[in-house]
C-alpha cells in the first residue's frame, strides 16, 4: 500500500509539473473567436473606413498574415503588390485574364495560381501552381464586398489611389452567394427538373426546342459518352465546341448537387 | 479488508462473464444506430438539407448529403454538463485505453513467438501476463466507447447523423469487428494454456495474428471517420457527398494517421505494461519476484524505446502531410496559436527520452561488467540533454515592449537561430542516435567479444558514429542558415536516413562483433535501484499526457469546423481553448486514466490471490 500512495503522489507531482508548465512556463494566447461577416452600412461608409476595414481583414478573417508575412517566408510581402501588379500582367508567368491591375489583385485571390511569384509554388510544381486557397471557400469565406475591401487595402498599402469602388448595400446582396437557399434546397428528382432549373435550353436545343448559342443537344448521346458530358457541365472551358462562343458559367460545379449531375449526365447520353 | 477483497475478486469474476455481453451491447447499440440512421430525423430546421437531398424512392441516383448549417440552438445542453470538455474527455480515455489494447496483442504475438522459437518459457510466461491486464482494459475500452458514442448522440446529434449517414456502411463493418476480435481476444487469451506445444501453439499463434489484424483493422477504421473531419474527401466543391464511402474513408491524411497511431500504441503499449511490471516489483517482496518483474520491466522499456525511435519521424511525415494538405492548417498547427505547443511537447518528449535513458543507465547495476561503460554515461547524458535544450528552445518569443528593446528583436541573439526546425530536427536526430548507443552500451555491458577484430570493429563503430553525427550537424546548419526558407525543411529526410542507417549498420555490426561472446557473469536481475521503477512509471505517465495534449492539437486545428471547410461548428464552444485550458483538461484525463490503470494493474494482481476459506464451506 505504501508503493502505492508514494505511486500515485509521484505520477500526480509529475501531471502537476506538466500542467504547471502549460500554465505559468508558456505565453497564454487566447485564440481569434470564430470569424464572422462583418456588418457594413455600405451606404454610408467612407473610403477610409472601407480600407481600414481591408486591413482588418486582411490582418484577421482574411488569414492573409499567416503566409504573407515577414517573420516564416513562406509566401510574398504584399506591402508593394498592387504597385507592381500592372508589369505582372506581361511577364510570361502570368496565366490569368486580368486586363488591369486591379483587376490582377482581385484575381490573385480568387486564382491564386494565375501567377505564381518565383520560389513559391507548391512543391513539385515548378512554380506553376500556388500553395494558396481560394479566398471564397472553406475557412476563409470572404464575400465579393469583403475580396474589394482587402484589394482597396492592398492599393493603399502600396501607397496607390484606391480604384476600386465601394459597393452600395443593394450590389453587395445581389451579389452575396445564397448559401443559405443552396443548403436548403431540395434537391431534384428528375433530369427535366434540372434541365428547367439550370435554364439549360436558353442556350441549347433539347428536342428540337430551345437557344442557338451553344451546340443542339437533342442527340448528344449519340456523339457523346457521359464522362465527356460531367466534364463539359463542370468544365465548360475543357472543350469549346467548333462554332461556338465560350460562353457557358463555369459555375454548375459549385450549383449542381452531385446526385442531379448524375441524373443530367444519364439523360443526355441517352438522347441518341 | 479479506470481505472486500473477496467480494471485488467476485465482482471481477462476474465482470469477466459480462464481457461479452457488454461487449454485444455497445456493438449492437453502434449497429442499430448506423441501420437506423437514414431513417432517424433530427429536430431543427438545419437538417432540412441532409433529409432533403435522400435519393427518392425508385430513382437511381446515389444519396447526396449536404453538411448542415447549424446554429447555436440545435446543440443540446444538460445542466451541469459542459458538452466539449464531457466529449473530449471520454474520447480521450477511450483512445488511451484502445492505443493499450490494441497494442499489446501486436508486442505479445511477437514475445510468444520469440518464446516458441527459442523454447524460453519465460517469454511465453511473461506474454501471457501483458495479455492478462490488457484484457481487464478490454472491458474499460469498450465501456468508453459506448460512452463517447452516447455522448456525441445527445451532446453533437446533428454532428453523429452527419457522420454516421456519411460512413454508415464502415460503422456497421466496425461493430461486426468489434464482435470479431472480442471472439479473438477471448479466445487468444482463455485459450493460452489450453493451446500449448506442437500444433496447438502454431494454432495459438494464429489466433494472435487474427486477433492483431483485426484490430488494426478497427483502429483504421475510426481514423478515417476522425481524418474525414480534419481533410475531408469524397465531397463534391459545394461539399455535397455522393455516396462513395471510400473516397472519404481514404482522404488525404488518412495513412499519416494510421502510421503514426500505429508506432505510438506500441510505444505506448510498452510503456503501460512497464508501469505495471515497476509497480508489481515495488511491491514484491520475495527475490525472485522482484527479478521477474524486473525482467518484464527492462522488456517492455525495450519495447517503448524500439518504437519511439522511430515515432518522431512518422510524426514528422504527419505534419508534412497536413502542410500539402494544407499549408493554412499547416502554418496554424506549427507557426500560428499553436506554434507554444511544440514547446511543452518538447518538454514531454526529452522527458522521454531521458526516463527511458535513465532506466537503462540505472539496469547496468544489474551486470558486472558494466562499470567499463560508466565513464560514458555523462557523455551521453549531457548530449541528450543539450539536444532536449535545442529542441525546447522558442523561435519567436513574447515579450513586453521593454523586453523588445533590450533584446533588439523578438529573437535571442544567439539562442533564436535554435529556434528554427532544421535546428529541432538535428537535435531530436542527435537524441535518437545517443538513445541507441546507450542501449548499444547497456547490450555491451555484461559481455566481451571474443572476435580477433574488436579494436577494429570499435574503431569502425566510432568513425560510423563520428561521420553520422557530423553529417546531420552539416545537413542542420546548411539547410538552416544558407539557404532560403523554402528549403529549409530539405535537411530532414537525408537527417532521418542517416540516423537510421547508422541505427542499422551499427546494431549489425555490434550483432556480429559479439556473436559468440563471453559472459562477465550472470546478470542479476532484481539488482536495480527502485528509482528506475519509478522513471518507468514517468515513462508511462508523460506518454499518456503527451498523447492528450497531441489529441488536442489534432483535433485543434480543425478550429471552428467540425468537418474542415465544410460542416462549421456553431456550438457555444466553437472557439479554441488556450493551451493551459487544454493542459488543465488533458491533465484531469491523465488522473482518470491512471486511476483506472492503478485499478487494472490492482485487479490483476488480486485474480490470482486467495484467501483461505476453512471452516466456511460446509462438509461435502
Amino acid at each position: 500500500m505504501k508503493h502505492f500512495f508514494k505511486v500515485l503522489v509521484f505520477s500526480l507531482l509529475m501531471i502537476g509539473f506538466f500542467a504547471g508548465f502549460s500554465n505559468f512556463g508558456i505565453p497564454e494566447i487566447k485564440p481569434a473567436p470564430p470569424p464572422v461577416q462583418e456588418q457594413l452600412d455600405l451606404d454610408a461608409i467612407t473610403p477610409e473606413r472601407f480600407i481600414a476595414l481591408g486591413e482588418k481583414l486582411f490582418n484577421g478573417k482574411g488569414t492573409c498574415t499567416l503566409c504573407h508575412n515577414a517573420v516564416g517566408g513562406r509566401a510574398p510581402l504584399l506591402d508593394q503588390t498592387a504597385a507592381i501588379a500592372a508589369d505582372r500582367l506581361v511577364e510570361a508567368r502570368y496565366q490569368g485574364n486580368a486586363s488591369d491591375a486591379q483587376g490582377y489583385l482581385v484575381e490573385s485571390l480568387l486564382e491564386p495560381s494565375a501567377y505564381v511569384v518565383a520560389g513559391f509554388g507548391k512543391a513539385g510544381s515548378a512554380d506553376t501552381i500556388s500553395p494558396m486557397p481560394s479566398v471564397t471557400a472553406g475557412s476563409i469565406g470572404l464575400s465579393e464586398v469583403e475580396i474589394s475591401a482587402v484589394v482597396a487595402y492592398l492599393q493603399d498599402l502600396a501607397g496607390l489611389e484606391v480604384t476600386v469602388d465601394i459597393p452600395n448595400t443593394a450590389e453587395a446582396e445581389a451579389s452575396e452567394p445564397d448559401t443559405q437557399a443552396k443548403a436548403a434546397r431540395v434537391a431534384l428528382a428528375s433530369a427535366e427538373e434540372v434541365i428547367t432549373r439550370f435554364a439549360c435550353t436558353t442556350c441549347h436545343k433539347l428536342a428540337g426546342e430551345g437557344g442557338d448559342l451553344g451546340p443542339d443537344l437533342s442527340h448528344i448521346g449519340a456523339t457523346r459518352d457521359a464522362a465527356y458530358l460531367r466534364r463539359a457541365i463542370l468544365d465548360p472551358a475543357a472543350d469549346i465546341a467548333a462554332g461556338y462562343p465560350p460562353v457557358m458559367p463555369p459555375t454548375y460545379a459549385t450549383e449542381i448537387y452531385a446526385g442531379e449531375l448524375e441524373l443530367l449526365v444519364a439523360h443526355l447520353a441517352s438522347l441518341q | 479488508m479479506c470481505g472486500l477483497l473477496t467480494r471485488c475478486v467476485a465482482l471481477h469474476r462476474g465482470f469477466a462473464r459480462w464481457r461479452w455481453a457488454l461487449s454485444g451491447l455497445v456493438a449492437l447499440a453502434l449497429a442499430a444506430l448506423v441501420l437506423g440512421a437514414p431513417g432517424e430525423v433530427q429536430a431543427g430546421a438545419s437538417d432540412t438539407a441532409v433529409e432533403a437531398t435522400q435519393p427518392v424512392a425508385g430513382s437511381l441516383a446515389p444519396a447526396v448529403i449536404a453538411p448542415p448549417e447549424l446554429t447555436a440552438a440545435d446543440y443540446p445542453s444538460i445542466t451541469g454538463v459542459n458538452s466539449r470538455v464531457t466529449v473530449w474527455l471520454v474520447a480521450q480515455l477511450h483512445l488511451w485505453f484502445a492505443a493499450f489494447v490494441l497494442a499489446v496483442p501486436i508486442f505479445v504475438f511477437i514475445i510468444e513467438a520469440i518464446g516458441m522459437k527459442t523454447r524460453d518459457k519465460r517469454y511465453d510466461d511473461m506474454a501471457y501476463e501483458f495479455i492478462k491486464i490488457s484484457i481487464t482494459a478490454y472491458s474499460l475500452t469498450a465501456i468508453l466507447g459506448g460512452l463517447l458514442l452516447f455522448s456525441l448522440i445527445v451532446l453533437y446529434p446533428h454532428l453523429f447523423s452527419y457522420l454516421s449517414r456519411v460512413f454508415g456502411e464502415s460503422m456497421f463493418y466496425y461493430a461486426l469487428l468489434f464482435f470479431a476480435e472480442s471472439a479473438a481476444l477471448y479466445l487468444y487469451y482463455y485459450g493460452w494454456q489450453w493451446l500449448q506445444g506442437g500444433f496447438r501453439k502454431w494454432l495459438h499463434l494464429t489466433v494472435g495474428l487474427v486477433l492483431n489484424a483485426v484490430g488494426t483493422t478497427l483502429m483504421f477504421l475510426a481514423n478515417g471517420w476522425v481524418t474525414f473531419m480534419m481533410s475531408p474527401a469524397g465531397l463534391d466543391p459545394a461539399g455535397m457527398f455522393a455516396g462513395d464511402t471510400w473516397a472519404a474513408m481514404h482522404n488525404y491524411l488518412w495513412n499519416p494517421i494510421n502510421l503514426h497511431r500505429f508506432i505510438a500504441n506500441i510505444a505506448y503499449g510498452g510503456s503501460i505494461v512497464g508501469a505495471y511490471a515497476a509497480f508489481r516489483f515495488l511491491s514484491a517482496t520475495r527475490p525472485e519476484e522482484r527479478a521477474h518483474y524486473d525482467w518484464m520491466g527492462y522488456n517492455a522499456n525495450f519495447i517503448a524505446i524500439l518504437a519511439l525511435l522511430p515515432l518522431p519521424f512518422a510524426g514528422y511525415y504527419l505534419a508534412a502531410e497536413i502542410y500539402a494538405y494544407s499549408q493554412q492548417m499547416g502554418i496554424t498547427l506549427m507557426g500560428g496559436i499553436f506554434a507554444w505547443l511544440f514547446i511543452i511537447q518538447a518538454v514531454l518528449i526529452g522527458t522521454l527520452f531521458l526516463s527511458a535513458n535513465y532506466y537503462l543507465w540505472c539496469g547496468m547495476g544489474r551486470s558486472d561488467g558494466a562499470v567499463r561503460y560508466n565513464r560514458y554515461i555523462k557523455y551521453l547524458a549531457i548530449a541528450i540533454i543539450g539536444s532536449f535544450l535545442v529542441w525546447f528552445t522558442p523561435h519567436t518569443l513574447v515579450l513586453t515592449n521593454e523586453e523588445l528593446k533590450a533584446l533588439g528583436g523578438p529573437y535571442h541573439k544567439y539562442l533564436g537561430p535554435l529556434g528554427i526546425m532544421p535546428a529541432k530536427n538535428t537535435a531530436v536526430n542527435v537524441m535518437i542516435l545517443f538513445t541507441a548507443l546507450s542501449f548499444l552500451f547497456y547490450r555491451r555491458s555484461n559481455r566481451i567479444a571474443t572476435v580477433a577484430w574488436v579494436k577494429a570493429g570499435n574503431a569502425a563503430q566510432l568513425a560510423l558514429y563520428t561521420a553520422g553525427i557530423a553529417n546531420l550537424l552539416f545537413l542542420g546548419i546548411y539547410h538552416g542558415y544558407f539557404t532560403n526558407t523554402v528549403y529549409k525543411v530539405a535537411a530532414s529526410i537525408p537527417q532521418v536516413m542517416t540516423t537510421l542507417i547508422i541505427i542499422v549498420v551499427s546494431i549489425t555490426l555490434d550483432s556480429v562483433m559479439y556473436r559468440g561472446a563471453r559472459e562477465v557473469a550472470p546478470l542479476n536481475w532484481g539488482r536495480v535501484p527502485n528509482r528506475a521503477q519509478y522513471a518507468l512509471f514517468l515513462l508511462a505517465v508523460a506518454f499518456t499526457w503527451l498523447m492528450g495534449l497531441m489529441g488536442y492539437i489534432r483535433s485543434g486545428i480543425r478550429q471552428h469546423w467540425h468537418v474542415t471547410d465544410v460542416f462549421r461548428d456553431a456550438s457555444p464552444d466553437a472557439y479554441t481553448p488556450t493551451l493551459g485550458y487544454a493542459a488543465n483538461v488533458v491533465s484531469m484525463g491523465t488522473v482518470l486514466f491512471m486511476v483506472l490503470v492503478i485499478f487494472v494493474f490492482w485487479l490483476s494482481q488480486v485474480s490470482s490471490r486467495k484467501t483461505p476459506n476453512d471452516g466456511f464451506w460446509k462438509a461435502p
